[in-house]
């Protein structure tokens, strides 16, 4: 039997934050990450990364934070990749860096959580190769925690 | 890297719509478009999307999405005869 490798480092692409749960989701999946040997680096808007920085101030959860427009930069330039990519969607626009990811990322794992009021509506955009984690969730994490361990093996 | 507040642009579509209206919108409304792909750089800004990107021009006028992670997509147009022809000398007319 083959036991997967944890990834060596991951991205996480973060939306908007108007929809409570990405915050929670975002630390618990960098702590999750960590435990199991992943460095993790987050991009997002400067509203959600402010919003991350007050609730982690030593940086234990999220070491590594940049501001969207410049990660993709990165990316454009070849100067950023990573094994695996998780990006939050509860919007139109978080399925469009999605698909941007996947271009510019052709061989990382891509995972797309896709959450908010209507994901199902959103999950029929991302029609490009990717894992979807699809849960309607606004206030309350835990099913959609539930989901994300499963898809990645990790203890509730 | 820009910043797209810093261009005088028109709004053909407003704050809100999708990637798909912005592409359908250029394809049915420009005799000339053209397409790219996510990353393309415009206006010293990387573009976003569900590939094929869909680019109008119109004259010297570029007609091209812009997402924002708040908002979603809009479509701006802008005036730009050199920015316009390294559209039609770098983007494709095939998707």
């Amino acid at each position: 039997m083959t036991i997967a490798q944890p990834p060596g480092n991951a991205l996480l692409i973060l939306g908007c934050p108007e929809v409570p749960v990405q915050q929670a989701l975002a630390l618990h999946i960098a702590w999750s990450l960590q435990k199991q040997g992943t460095r993790v680096h987050a991009a997002g808007n400067p509203a959600v990364l402010n919003l991350l920085k007050v609730s982690d101030p030593e940086k234990r959860y999220l070491p590594a934070m940049q501001v969207l427009e410049n990660c993709i930069e990165e990316i454009v330039e070849k100067k950023r990749t990573c094994d695996l990519c998780i990006v939050f969607a509860h919007s139109d626009a978080g399925i469009s860096y999605a698909a941007t990811l996947r271009h510019l990322l052709p061989s990382s794992r891509l995972v797309v959580i896709i959450f908010g009021k209507d994901p199902e509506a959103l999950a029929a955009l991302a029609d490009f190769p990717c894992e979807k984690i699809v849960e309607k969730a606004v206030h309350n994490p835990m099913q959609i925690r539930r989901k994300i361990n499963e898809v990645f093996g990790w203890a509730a | 890297m820009g910043c797209i507040e810093n261009l005088e642009y028109e709004k053909i579509l407003p704050l809100g719509a999708s990637f798909k209206e912005c592409r359908e919108y250029v394809e049915k409304n420009f005799q000339e478009f053209w397409y790219v792909d996510p990353g393309y750089k415009l206006f010293d800004e990387y573009i976003i999307g569900l590939p094929p990107i869909a680019l109008g021009i119109d004259g010297g006028r570029v007609i091209f999405p812009y997402t924002k992670p708040c908002h979603g997509t809009y479509l701006l147009a802008v005036d730009d005869a050199v920015e316009a022809e390294r559209v039609r000398k770098t983007a494709r007319k095939k998707k």
